[in-house]
């Protein structure tokens, strides 16, 4: 494999990665300030896949519309199951609140499968995003430039949220100690249901940018990059947002390299995250940026 | 004291005898149906017991039973078939050797899929038990998908996707309730026995326990091994029952039936995990209707195909948020227990606090 096809290879690997880190936003933010591992993120993100679907399909809407639409209420929904299913019990210990999670996430699946049919739909691709470019011999898809900026801009706004804002100040007090964070006086529920819903948010950005790349949806496709987004989460250290972000690009690089250089495994590429998952636990639980935890 | 301690063991005599009394009257008057329920009901309750003991006893949250009975299951129907049917079988590739010239009778290949399981429990609790946290739910998850992965693509080992069939149905009612037995037997007195004492104390406070001298990484190990063992032959049995096994059969949603049979029955609890498994099994087939048209008085209800699921997920989801104890609780069955509640003197044992609930 030349140089050549190594770098295009290379952008594959970061888009798909971008797409992971995405993903992994979500888990390491809820993670870091409940400790609860959302099983249910890789399927809002599905949600946010379908709306945005249906809103081209069935609402007609303009494609950047539909797309706003979809990341709104996909916030929303975050908000909702934060509200329905994680409050009742945030006071339980661990096992209840994971159960609960995974209820959510098999209650979303089966909806989706009831509500909008097993058959898997033809994603709508704008047209502005289906042209190729070249660039100095390389092939690159317009959309894989369009998912690695938005995934750098998601990162640089997070970055404005956590540092800048005081809801941020108080996400990152919470994630440190969130009973002394309420004596402070801060309104937790209110910082957890903007956590969730940027956490979504996220995530339904990321669905959108997958939707277009796979151009195929279905009601279970969350579940793949859902655990991908989580060991994409542990590998950068969670609870670190950049750390999400770097695990994704990671994982993403490594996954498709490693198809790239030996086709013949591509039908073990799913196999082969468990794997790094496995390898992080045993040789650097904490991930590349994380910390000892308390 | 000694003719109470011989007066509960008679009873509990007695009760093995009218059981297995049922047994054979459904062997011999039961329908087709009705047995086949009866043995995948068995089949569930060991299920349910053995996948009890990591997550409700030992307290470490596990999604590993799809990943074992998999591993169960094909071992045992790997070396059970024989080496014809494998070469029927594996049209696409052949069937590597030595398994093209293996065929075991039924009992030993049960136990090579157990421990085949165990092995595999035993490579991925070593990395994952060391680590503090809740990465067990997520490596077992992901374990689940990748032994997925490798029976769909392992043509020569597993068949790929075609999977195998005409596997001897060698799964009886009395294979599985014996089974069944076994293991609630077994389970139950482990939960007795010192090294349950120190799961179930590993469970309320690790650090509690470590600083008396209990290796948590040890006992959490072992719990997962032991389930993984039984979960591997529940696995066989399941196999030799259904005769096609393919790894589509192996999602996720056989675990996530066997975590709402244990929450139902109320974690840590192995008479809970028998009832519930046997409530969610039968209930499970009675939900059927829900998919199929019905009519109540003059209405008729059109049946939503999937609406079983939907109703199950949000019955966990119910079941978390308002009744997280489940029907037993902690507590499990004993004559002393029964003969207070008919006798209606209200004991009021000190509930300490819970870490599952």
């Amino acid at each position: 494999m030349d140089a050549l096809q190594f770098t295009q290879q290379l952008i594959n690997g970061l888009t798909l990665g971008s797409l992971y880190g995405l993903i992994a936003i979500g888990y390491t933010m809820v993670y870091g300030i409940l400790r609860l591992i959302n099983f249910a993120h890789g399927d809002i993100m599905m949600v946010g896949c379908y709306i945005a679907f249906y809103g081209i399909a069935i609402f007609t809407l303009p494609w950047w519309a539909s797309f706003i639409l979809a990341i709104v209420l996909t916030a929303l929904l975050g908000i909702l199951i934060d509200l329905g299913a994680y409050r009742p019990v945030r006071h339980a210990p661990r096992i209840s609140a994971l159960i609960t999670a995974i209820g959510v996430s098999f209650l979303l699946e089966n909806l989706g499968l009831v509500l909008f049919g097993g058959r898997p739909k033809a994603f709508a691709v704008p047209e502005i995003l289906s042209s190729i470019r070249e660039v100095s011999g390389l092939r690159i898809p317009d959309l894989h430039l369009v998912t690695i900026a938005v995934a750098i801009l998601l990162l640089a706004v997070l970055y404005l949220i956590l540092y800048r804002t005081n809801a941020g100040r108080a996400m990152r007090c919470i994630a440190l100690d969130i009973e002394t964070t309420k004596l402070m006086g801060v309104d937790v529920n209110r910082i957890i249901a903007l956590t969730f819903a940027v956490g979504s948010a996220a995530a339904a950005a990321g669905g959108i940018l997958w939707a277009m790349k796979y151009p195929q949806i279905n009601p279970l496709m969350g579940i793949m990059p859902g655990l991908k987004g989580f060991i994409a989460a542990v590998l950068g250290g969670i609870g670190n947002v950049t750390g999400a972000m770097l695990g994704g690009l990671l994982l993403g690089v490594l996954e498709i390299i490693t198809v790239a250089i030996r086709p013949d495994l591509a039908g073990y590429r799913d196999a082969m995250a468990f794997a790094v998952l496995i390898v992080i636990l045993l040789f650097w639980p904490t991930g590349l940026l994380g910390k000892r935890n308390a | 004291m000694k003719t109470e301690r011989m007066m509960k063991q008679g009873f509990s005599l007695v009760a093995l005898c009218l059981m297995t009394s049922a047994l054979y009257l459904l062997s011999r008057y039961g329908s087709g149906y009705h047995v086949l329920i009866a043995t995948n009901c068995a089949i569930f309750i060991a299920l349910a017991v053995s996948y009890n003991l990591v997550n409700g006893i030992v307290g470490q949250f596990s999604l590993g039973p799809n990943a074992f009975l998999a591993l169960g299951a094909y071992t045992s129907a790997l070396l059970s078939l024989s080496p014809l049917d494998k070469e029927m079988s594996f049209i696409i590739d052949p069937v590597i050797w030595p398994l093209s010239i293996i065929q075991l009778p039924f009992l030993p290949s049960l136990l090579s899929g157990g421990v085949v399981a165990a092995l595999f429990a035993l490579l991925i609790g070593i990395p994952v038990f060391r680590v503090r946290g809740d990465y067990l739910a997520i490596v077992t998850l992901g374990f689940g998908e990748v032994v997925r992965v490798f029976a769909n693509n392992a043509q020569s080992l597993t068949n790929g996707p075609l999977g195998l069939k005409g596997i001897a149905q060698a799964t009886t009612l009395w294979w599985a309730w014996g089974f069944a037995m076994l293991t609630v037997f077994l389970i139950a007195r482990l939960a007795r026995s010192s090294y349950g004492m120190a799961m179930k104390a590993v469970c309320f406070d690790e650090d509690a326990a470590e600083s008396i001298g209990i290796n948590a990484f040890r006992h959490k190990l072992l719990a997962f091994v032991i389930s993984a063992f039984f979960t591997g032959i529940g696995g066989g049995l399941l196999a030799h029952l259904i005769t096609t096994i393919s790894p589509s059969l192996f999602s996720f949603f056989l675990t996530f039936n066997l975590l709402i049979i244990i929450v139902l029955g109320g974690l840590g609890s192995t008479t809970g995990a028998c009832l519930a498994a046997f409530l969610v099994t039968v209930g499970g087939e009675a939900l059927r209707m829900v998919e199929e048209p019905f009519t109540i008085g003059s209405h008729v209800i059109p049946g939503i195909p999937g609406m079983r699921m939907v109703i199950f997920s949000l019955l966990l989801i119910v079941l978390m948020v308002f009744a997280r104890r489940g029907l037993m609780g902690t507590q499990e069955f004993s004559w002393n227990g029964l003969t207070a509640r008919l006798k209606k003197t209200n004991k009021r044992s000190t509930r300490a606090a819970d870490p599952r609930y």
